[in-house]
């Protein structure tokens, strides 16, 4: 797979920094003394072997997990941990490791409910429908109508998800967090069980909603050649902590990163 | 007619989020209305009117306010009896104690009440799900009726316990025919249902749904899950209420506290399980079907019974009632946990497509 990006074209300050990150659950320690930046407009990759502490870390980000030690600091305020409402209204949004859609709502509807809290007609005006209510489900439909174009999902955008293939589920679930319009979106293992296509399709998604909208993402992901591909900058977790962050080509050439990887299988 | 919807494109989101966005549906709709409002009046007896379509448009009600928290918001509850019975104590309260207060001022009144009973009920649920929250909603069953019966101020010092309602009179004109009792019922039930299907179309149903689907999720979208759950039962309750009063004032003419009792939450429980979960016309579709079926099944055994010159014994109706009712809740738990509601969009499907099933 290759691809015209230009990683570091337009990469701006800081958007996110968390420091010195731990985070355990009774006696298992999944993350410990964790720091790295993403960078406004980057593709930041996070990579390890399976328990690492991946999905745990984007956990802190949104505010899922609470984290005993560290800080989280996002667009300039510092957080001894998330909220995640108040994560969504800062600009965060996410997809999870196991689709986590709602099941018995359409495609459409899932997309649409990633836009709530951006609607503001109280319930008196939900009750009438008609007027203000009408007006804003359009304007937000009509946004949600370009990412359903976006996502070329628009022969299922009135089916149950729970109806749909896996690979378009993860589709849905992009399209839902896209809908939020987010600064910083973070994809937890957004083409894990997809055949090649799928996988190219949802690269090719990844890379233009960063071109076009410049969108910050936070990606986990673990086929290394996407890896390689398509981000900035790498962080390497292995049991909890950091054993590597640089660049692709830096990360590669790491010696704890090719021993976490090519030594004991864990 | 043909049910079709080829040909008929949506040129605009407008036009496609319309109730009934098919031009068959709104035909339909049409004639129901027509039929509901005139042909009923012209053609029903007292005793349908009475025994059936008033209490099928009570039920009705009372269904979709258990679908608003069961079916979209996904959370169980056995109390919805309660909750009428909060509805109409308070809505015969409003009327006797506030002079020269409008009869519907105090329905929604009685519904508001029920509404702040139900949200104080449903904290309960930030804690806890499912079989657990179906107990504490099992409590609000049991206590609300002792305390309404208890406490004698919400039933006047009535001696008996059972208190005659106050008379439907909206701008000099008294719902006191069965037939204007009907027309009262239809013209409450056909608003609130439109009301129930605006809001489980805007944000706020999708809120519920999302809470009810994945909560884990909603709250990363940034839902706030408690008040999402409390405004479900504030407004489930709300509509329980409501059907509550019109249960006591256009049905039986008087609040019986006791007839609120989990014989009957279960019944509306099981309207919604037949009708279909998450459906508002399911809701109308379930209250139907068990008001009807007893009536349709009585009927079908005593002339059975009699074309076959037997003699059926006494009680008999009543068990094989329990029998269907029974065999069609466990199938539609089953094999059709969406219900009847589910059944007619499949229908519905089938038609769009027939001759041809590709
Ligand atoms: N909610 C939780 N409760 C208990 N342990 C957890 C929880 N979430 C993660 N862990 C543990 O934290 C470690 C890291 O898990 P995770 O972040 O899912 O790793 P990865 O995403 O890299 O595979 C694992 O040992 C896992 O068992
Ligand atoms: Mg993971």
């Amino acid at each position: 797979m290759t691809h015209d990006h230009n990683p570091g074209r337009r990469i701006g300050e800081t958007l996110l920094a968390v420091e010195n990150i731990s985070l355990a659950f009774g006696g298992v320690r999944a993350l410990t003394d964790i720091s790295f930046d993403v960078r406004e407009h980057e593709i930041r990759a996070i990579i390890g072997p399976n328990g690492a502490g991946k999905s745990s870390m984007l956990n802190c980000v949104n505010g899922v997990y609470r984290p005993q030690q560290g800080t989280i600091r996002f667009a300039g305020q510092t957080f001894r941990h998330m909220h995640p409402h108040k994560a969504a209204l800062m600009g965060i949004a996410r997809t999870f490791q196991n689709i986590a859609l709602f099941r018995g709502m359409s495609v459409l509807d899932n997309i649409m409910t990633g836009r709530n809290l951006k609607m503001r007609c109280g319930l008196f005006l939900q009750a009438l429908y008609v007027g203000p209510n009408r007006r804003e489900e359009l304007a937000h439909r009509e946004k949600v109508e370009h990412i359903i174009d976006f996502l070329q999902i628009e022969s299922v955008r009135k089916t149950p998800v729970g109806r749909l293939p896996y690979g378009i589920q993860k589709r849905v679930e992009l399209g839902r967090a896209l809908a939020a319009e987010p600064r910083l979106l973070l994809l937890d293992e957004p083409m894990a069980g997809m055949n090649i296509e799928e996988k190219q399709d949802m690269c090719r998604f990844i890379l233009d909603v960063n071109d076009e909208f410049g969108t910050t993402i936070v990606l986990i992901e673990h086929d290394m050649g996407v890896v390689m591909d398509i981000s900035d900058r790498v962080v390497v977790l292995d049991y909890g902590r950091k054993i590597g962050d640089g660049s692709p080509d830096e990360v590669r050439a790491n010696q704890d990163v090719i021993d976490a990887y090519l030594g004991v299988a864990h | 007619m043909l049910y079709r919807e080829a040909g008929q494109f949506k040129t605009s989101y407008r036009a496609d989020q319309q109730i009934f966005p098919i031009l068959q549906d709104r035909i339909g709709m049409l004639v129901l209305g027509f039929v509901a409002l005139v042909g009923v009046p012209l053609v029903a007896s007292e005793y349908w009117l009475t025994a059936i379509l008033i209490p099928l448009l009570v039920f009705s009600l009372a269904a979709i306010g258990l679908n608003i928290l069961t079916g979209y918001a996904g959370q169980l509850s056995l109390g919805t009896a309660a909750f009428m019975a909060v509805g109409a104590v308070a809505t015969y309260n409003f009327q006797l104690r506030v002079p020269g207060i409008p009869i519907l001022v105090s329905f929604l009144l009685g519904g508001g009440t029920a509404a702040a009973v139900g949200a104080v009920f449903g904290l309960p649920s930030l804690r806890i799900k499912g079989f657990y929250l179906a107990v504490a909603t099992l409590a609000a069953q049991f206590f609300i009726p002792w305390l309404l019966v208890k406490v004698s101020w919400f039933s006047n010092d009535s001696a008996s316990g059972v208190i005659t309602t106050q008379p439907v009179e909206i701008l000099g004109f008294t719902f006191d025919t069965p037939l204007r009792k009907y027309l009262f019922a239809l013209v409450v039930v056909s608003v609130l249902a439109l009301v129930a299907k605006n809001l489980v179309r805007s944000h706020i149903g999708r809120a519920w749904m999302a809470v009810r689907d994945m909560d884990v999720a909603a709250e990363v979208i940034g839902i706030r899950i408690v008040r999402t759950k409390l405004v479900a039962f504030a407004v489930s309750s709300f509509y329980c209420g409501i059907a509550g009063a019109l249960y006591a004032f256009a049905y039986l003419g008087s609040v019986e506290t006791d007839g609120f009792n989990l014989d009957l939450s279960f019944r509306i429980l099981f309207m919604i399980i037949i009708g279909g979960v998450g459906s508002i016309l399911g809701s109308f579709l379930g209250a139907a079907f068990i008001t009807l079926l007893p009536i349709l099944l009585d009927v079908a055994l005593t002339e059975g019974a009699t074309a076959l010159g037997l003699q059926l014994p006494s009680g008999m109706t009543s068990m094989v009632q329990l029998v269907v009712f029974g065999a069609l809740i466990i199938f539609f738990l089953i094999v059709e946990p969406l219900g009847l509601a589910r059944l007619w969009q499949i229908a519905k499907e089938k038609l769009r497509l027939w001759p041809f099933p590709h």
